[in-house]
């Protein structure tokens, strides 16, 4: 007897309407809300659209943008790191005590806080991957207790809550080439950091859709047991994610210090959320496995926007949070249509 | 179902004598068994599968399925009786081993990433690779022809390998799954519950499709416990009851009610069937 039935497959899905492959790309929702929003403040302020207007929300944007890529990548690996912000604290004043106090050399002081940043990141992952517990809770602990430190060793070593006289520490110029410099561009004052955002979500895109690691971070985080049974190295993956968004959030952290030349014990510490409700807007899912470093590039440029267009329109800065969760929800329900439309059987 | 004197003794008229070695066999067992601690799973189970050969194993919930399945993919070392690959003795202390010499597995959950793209899928932990050093990428449009190439193989044709996998149905991503242990570099394709969880329909899908796997020359084991997806396709079929081998049988040598009989114990049945009648 032969098999009578499957000559023919007749349940082949039917071919994706057009304008729905484009839909299914992450970025589309948070590429049409940052094209409204540009419009919207252009056309209701003055100082939107002048150059100094824009280097200002540029250079805004690139801050949490820079962070917003990294955490989307670890996202996308299917982990969250709520230390993310505090980093950006802790790096910078790891630079600035020993430093200013310690007076040890500063491109030393740049290798020390990036090591410490990458043992952070590694130690995250290694409990996290250890234990199986998740990692918002690991992070959230990691996230406390960097907050605590920074607050409580910045105040017994230097005896206050910032760190003053950056500016005659030996090299300062040198290293401000690199992270707090700026260069004239079209009538505008481009900062260094806007340059290191764009470079990073290039390279972060390159890396997720061009290479096996981004073919394995988008693995790990949608079906890990999966992942594991066809030989992706599930361990180095998430490793390598949860030292990538330590790092960046060092480099953060010495874009500030060099930018203004001090930092203040509490730098950080609110953001973290902002970075993932960036990714999230920018077609990152909450469960991992889906999204993308462009999107949440573009959901940091429309925070950033925002953050100054309300600014620029003198209004109560206050709306600033209730945009944002509204962005939030909207970004969630898109996200959830969009990969029902998509008719994944997850 | 009828058949009130059915005696598993009598039943088994070419039984194979498991002392007798079947030289042309990819894969082969001979008394093998496993024990977890105190815990027989498995024990004294003889089957072979050559090339093009179907070997089905069926069994109730229990019977020790998914125990011989552990033992020919390397997943779990057997703790008795000889296991054969291509004729050599191995005892398989890792997946990958067995991977290596041929013994592809398609577990029920397929491996597979439901968010992923089909192509992403098909070579995931295998991902094919251009250029060098810094600028060494993924071979994308090398990975989607093979694909679709390799689809097309196994009689699967997709419009369109950039869809999702998780946007396909059940029998097809069953089908991915073995034409991807196929292109790999499969002699045998294990294969646990393919059918299970799927509709007449598809089950029939997958079906064809392993009938086309054998037609290429590979060994399949296909595990499962309905007799009626095993008889069509099978060539051999090895009958699991609580841990031991009731019989394995030549198709010739069995008729479909006999092993629906002999899996679930036919006095068993009949028993059922009795208290059942209407009065």
């Amino acid at each position: 007897m032969t098999v009578a039935v499957g000559a023919e497959i007749d349940e082949r899905p039917t071919r994706a309407h057009p304008l729905l492959t484009v839909l299914r790309r992450p970025e589309v929702g948070a590429l049409v809300a940052a094209v409204a929003i540009f419009l919207f403040f252009s056309l209701s302020t003055q100082a939107f659209l002048t150059p100094a207007g824009i280097s200002t929300w540029l250079y805004s944007a690139s801050l949490f943008g820079i962070m917003a890529v990294a955490v989307a990548l670890l996202m996308i690996g299917g982990e969250f790191d709520l230390s993310a912000g505090a980093m950006t604290g802790t790096t910078g004043l790891i630079v600035g005590v020993v430093t200013t106090q310690w007076g040890l050399n500063i491109w030393l002081a740049l290798v020390l806080a990036l090591v410490v940043a990458l043992s952070i990141g590694a130690g995250n992952a290694w409990v996290v991957m250890k234990t199986g517990l998740p990692s918002f809770i690991v992070t959230l602990a990691t996230f406390f207790i960097l907050q605590g430190c920074n607050l409580a060793l910045t105040k017994l070593i230097t005896g206050s809550v910032a760190i003053q006289g950056m500016g005659s520490v030996p090299g300062f110029d040198q290293v401000k080439v690199f992270f707090g410099s700026s260069f004239p561009f079209l009538g505008m004052d481009v900062k260094i950091s806007i340059v290191w955002w764009i470079a990073l979500t290039a390279l972060a895109t390159w890396v997720l859709l061009r290479t096996r690691p981004g073919n394995w971070i988008f693995a790990v985080g949608g079906q890990v047991t999966s992942s594991r049974q066809v030989g992706v190295p599930v361990l180095k993956v998430k490793l390598g994610l949860f030292m990538t968004t330590a790092g960046a959030g060092w480099l953060v952290g010495m874009l500030q210090l060099f930018d203004v030349s001090t930092v203040q014990a509490t730098t950080g510490v609110g953001q973290e959320f902002i970075y993932i409700i960036c990714a999230v807007v920018g077609g990152c899912l909450l469960t991992g496995g889906y999204g993308s470093a462009i999107g949440a590039a573009l959901g940091a440029l429309i925070y950033g926007m925002t953050l100054q267009g309300i600014v620029f329109a003198q209004w109560d800065n206050n709306w600033l949070k209730a945009f944002l969760g509204g962005m939030l929800l909207l970004a969630v329900l898109v996200n959830l249509l969009v990969r029902r439309q998509s008719g994944v059987r997850a | 179902m009828t058949r009130s004197s059915l005696d598993p003794e009598q039943s088994r008229p070419e039984k194979s004598d498991p002392e007798q070695s079947r030289p042309e066999a990819i894969l082969e067992v001979r008394n093998i068994g496993k024990s977890y601690g105190s815990v027989r799973a498995l024990q004294g189970v003889s089957a072979a599968v050559g090339p093009g050969e179907v070997l089905c194993v069926l069994g109730d919930n229990g019977a020790g399925k998914s125990t011989f399945i552990k033992i020919l993919s390397g997943a779990h070392r057997h703790s008795e009786g000889t296991l054969l690959a291509f004729g050599v003795e191995r005892r398989f202390e890792h997946p990958r081993e067995a991977l290596d010499l041929g013994i592809a597995t398609v577990y029920q959950d397929l491996a597979v990433v439901p968010l992923m793209p089909v192509w992403r899928n098909f070579f995931l932990g295998s991902e094919l690779s251009r250029g060098r050093g810094p600028l060494r990428r993924l071979d994308v449009a090398g990975m989607r022809s093979t694909t679709k190439h390799e689809l097309a193989r196994m009689g699967i044709d997709l419009r369109d390998v950039d869809q999702p996998i998780g946007t396909l149905s059940g029998g097809e991503r069953q089908s991915v799954a073995i034409a991807r242990a196929v292109h790999f570099g499969a002699k045998v394709v294990i294969l646990d519950e393919p059918t299970s969880a799927l509709g007449v329909k598809q089950a029939g899908v997958v079906l064809s499709y392993i009938a086309r796997a054998r037609d290429r020359g590979l060994g399949v084991v296909f595990i499962t416990h309905n007799p009626h997806h095993a008889y069509p396709v099978g060539d051999r079929f090895l009958l699991l009851q609580r841990g031991t081998s009731v019989g394995d049988f030549a198709k010739s040598a069995i008729t479909i009610d006999e092993m629906t009989a002999l899996m679930a114990g036919g006095a068993e049945l009949e028993a059922l069937a009795h208290e059942l009648e209407r009065p």
